[in-house]
């Protein structure tokens, strides 16, 4: 880890003109000149992210007679919000959602806390060769994507009988365990051992440490690891599609591979669906949009 | 690569590993066990151990179910003159390549242009990064009707004749859409470091430098890139890793086809599941993880070569 940390130092006074560091103006010394060339370029870019969405949203709210002609580029007319109800009825998408949301909820909670403890552990007894393995056993990890375990895993969860959901929230957790211990190991590492060694003296047991004074400094990281550990959980297609046996307990993303046949005759049904599962992911960046950038500057990376 | 971890008794003389510390001469606390342990003994049960029994089988015959024999080698050998899987290989690999140049460069280009001085910066953002968000098997299913009908009816009208069949049903260029939808979905995430990597660099360098007489072009050559190298390099190794395990997009995009032209390895390696040669896909997953080890191995060569931490 080089001393050096990338955390962007705002100085009180450019504070006062740029509150927001993302909103922060590039070189230009010139406060008020604009480059609108640039913007207007972005805006004409932004098109190619932008144009698939539109389409999504316009197929979701046309009737079938209009989804299954022409370019599907035209604005619904009429328009029609049934599609919703028969997409969520056909793919079951209350019951999906549900097990999306527990799958999600358990691989984060679980990974802020287990990633957390063991890089606080670690971080505490880096002097103890046991701490020191363990922490490049644990990262190891990131050399082996799921694909080359899958057989083995896939058999293992059956016999164990977790070829449910479950499975599949202990997997998450534990393919992320590898690269968040190493960002919270990172960033506790930027933690003055000053603050660590008074709180002892102060009569602080280890526990009282974590929770009274580490795991409040690490509210930040822990958002950043939060929202990235839920899109990748929320989003994930590959395991539970091969992990869960149960059709019925399938998730989201899975769900809408499941209804594909269904699907092929009714675009704007399949479109509805897809609409409603991407919408979750979307609302909660749109909330949390924030904290995407602010833990990639706090130290994770650095160059 | 080391798995094993040393035994515990190891803390009972830790006075031996840093004498200087002073904590290093007190008791090891049980609750730092405690805190440890859960982590270890769970990614050893569900993933170390998996991995062995999987690497064990890659030289038996076993299908799956039923009985087996040791046979060696056999199916490592059987694999470099199977042109499914080697066509797998030669696809992801390739597809790898072209879409870690992609988007890279279409996202150091985009990091640069949001971090200048623009109207609506935070919105142009936001929307920029918005399709990291969405899963990609169904933005693949989204693209899939775009390309399968909505470009060639395009294309029809205004009259190009290259556009106007869907590129996925054309086998030498379904691979195409694979690499623009991927691209689609992995530029917000890196566009994200790039953008970490900008904000690091002081404003008074490119200041001096526009005093000295350096424009634009000269500024992004001079300082912005090389500044950035170590931001490239990460992105490289991200991206790289990432593609080469590609599943969700291209089922949703082309299901492996047309015939097998995006038949990728995470995809013939589950086709041990079903096909009754567990055994042969494992020696094909093992081979699969050492190349993905050398890859990072090498790269992380020119991570320290660089002098940049992760």
């Amino acid at each position: 880890m080089t001393a050096q940390t990338s955390t962007p130092q705002i100085p009180p006074v450019a504070r006062d003109t740029a509150k927001k560091w993302w909103r922060r103006g590039g070189n230009d010394l010139d406060d008020t000149k604009y480059n609108w060339t640039l913007t207007i370029v972005l805006i004409v870019l932004s098109l190619a992210v932008l144009v698939p969405l539109y389409f999504t949203v316009t197929m979701a709210l046309k009737t079938s007679a209009q989804a299954g002609t022409g370019t599907g580029l035209a604005l619904p007319s009429p328009l029609t919000l049934s599609n919703f109800a028969e997409a969520w009825e056909l793919t079951n998408f209350g019951r999906a959602a549900l097990i999306s949301a527990a799958i999600s909820a358990v691989t984060v909670g679980g990974l802020i806390l287990l990633a957390s403890m063991a890089a606080f552990a670690i971080a505490q007894n880096w002097d103890r060769k046991l701490f020191r393995y363990s922490y490049f056993y644990l990262l190891a990890a990131m050399f082996i994507p799921f694909p080359v375990i899958a057989l083995p895993q896939i058999k293992f969860m059956s016999i164990v009988g977790l070829s449910n959901p479950v499975g599949v929230a202990i997997l998450h957790l534990l393919f992320g365990l590898s690269f968040n211990i190493l960002l919270y190991s990172a960033f506790l590492r930027s933690v003055p051992t000053e603050l660590m060694e008074s709180a002892q003296i102060d009569g602080a047991r280890t526990m009282q440490l974590f929770w009274r004074v580490v795991f409040p400094l690490l509210a930040p990281m822990n958002a950043t690891v939060a929202i990235f550990a839920f899109l990748q959980s929320w989003n994930d297609f590959m395991m539970p599609s091969l992990i869960i046996a149960n059709p019925q307990w399938q998730t989201i993303p899975v769900v809408q591979a499941l209804f594909q046949s269904q699907f092929s005759a009714n675009y704007n049904i399949s479109f509805a669906s897809y609409l409603m599962a991407m919408a979750p992911t979307v609302v909660a960046y749109l909330f949390a949009q924030r904290w995407v950038m602010s833990g990639v500057t706090q130290g994770a990376i650095k160059g | 690569m080391s798995v094993t971890a040393p035994p515990a008794a190891v803390s009972a003389t830790p006075a031996d590993d840093a004498p200087s510390s002073p904590r290093a001469r007190a008791r090891l606390e049980p609750v730092y066990l405690a805190m440890l342990l859960p982590a270890v003994v769970l990614f050893t049960i569900f993933i170390t151990f998996p991995a062995v029994v999987g690497m064990f089988y890659s030289f038996t015959n076993y299908a799956g179910y039923g009985t087996w024999d040791f046979i060696g080698l056999v199916n490592y050998r059987a694999i470099f003159s199977d042109p499914r899987i080697l066509g797998a290989y030669t696809f992801t690999i390739g597809f790898s390549l072209v879409t870690v140049l992609l988007v890279n460069a279409i996202a150091l280009a985009l990091a640069i242009a949001l971090n200048a001085k623009i109207k609506l910066k935070a919105g142009l953002r936001s929307v920029f990064f918005l399709p990291m968000v969405i899963s990609g098997i169904v933005i693949a299913y989204v693209f899939s009707y775009l390309f399968n009908t909505t470009i060639p009816l395009l294309a029809q009208s205004i009259g190009i004749e290259a556009l106007s069949t869907s590129i996925l049903a054309n086998e030498s260029l379904a691979w195409l859409g694979v690499v623009l939808v991927t691209t689609w979905q992995a530029v917000p995430g890196a566009m994200i470091i790039y953008l970490a990597g900008l904000l690091a660099i002081p404003d008074d360098i490119y200041e001096a430098a526009s005093v000295d007489g350096a424009g634009a072009w000269r500024q992004f050559r001079s300082i912005t890139l090389p500044l950035m190298a170590g931001y490239v390099v990460i992105n490289t190794i991200l991206g790289f890793k990432g593609f080469l395990n590609a599943y969700d997009i291209i089922v949703g995009l082309t299901n492996g086809g047309p015939g097998t032209s995006t038949f990728s390895i995470a995809m013939t390696i589950f086709t041990g599941f079903t096909s009754g040669d567990y055994a042969y896909q494992m020696a094909n997953a093992v081979l699969f993880f050492i190349i993905t080890v050398v890859l990072s191995l090498v790269q992380l060569q020119v991570i320290k070569r660089r002098g940049v931490t992760l």
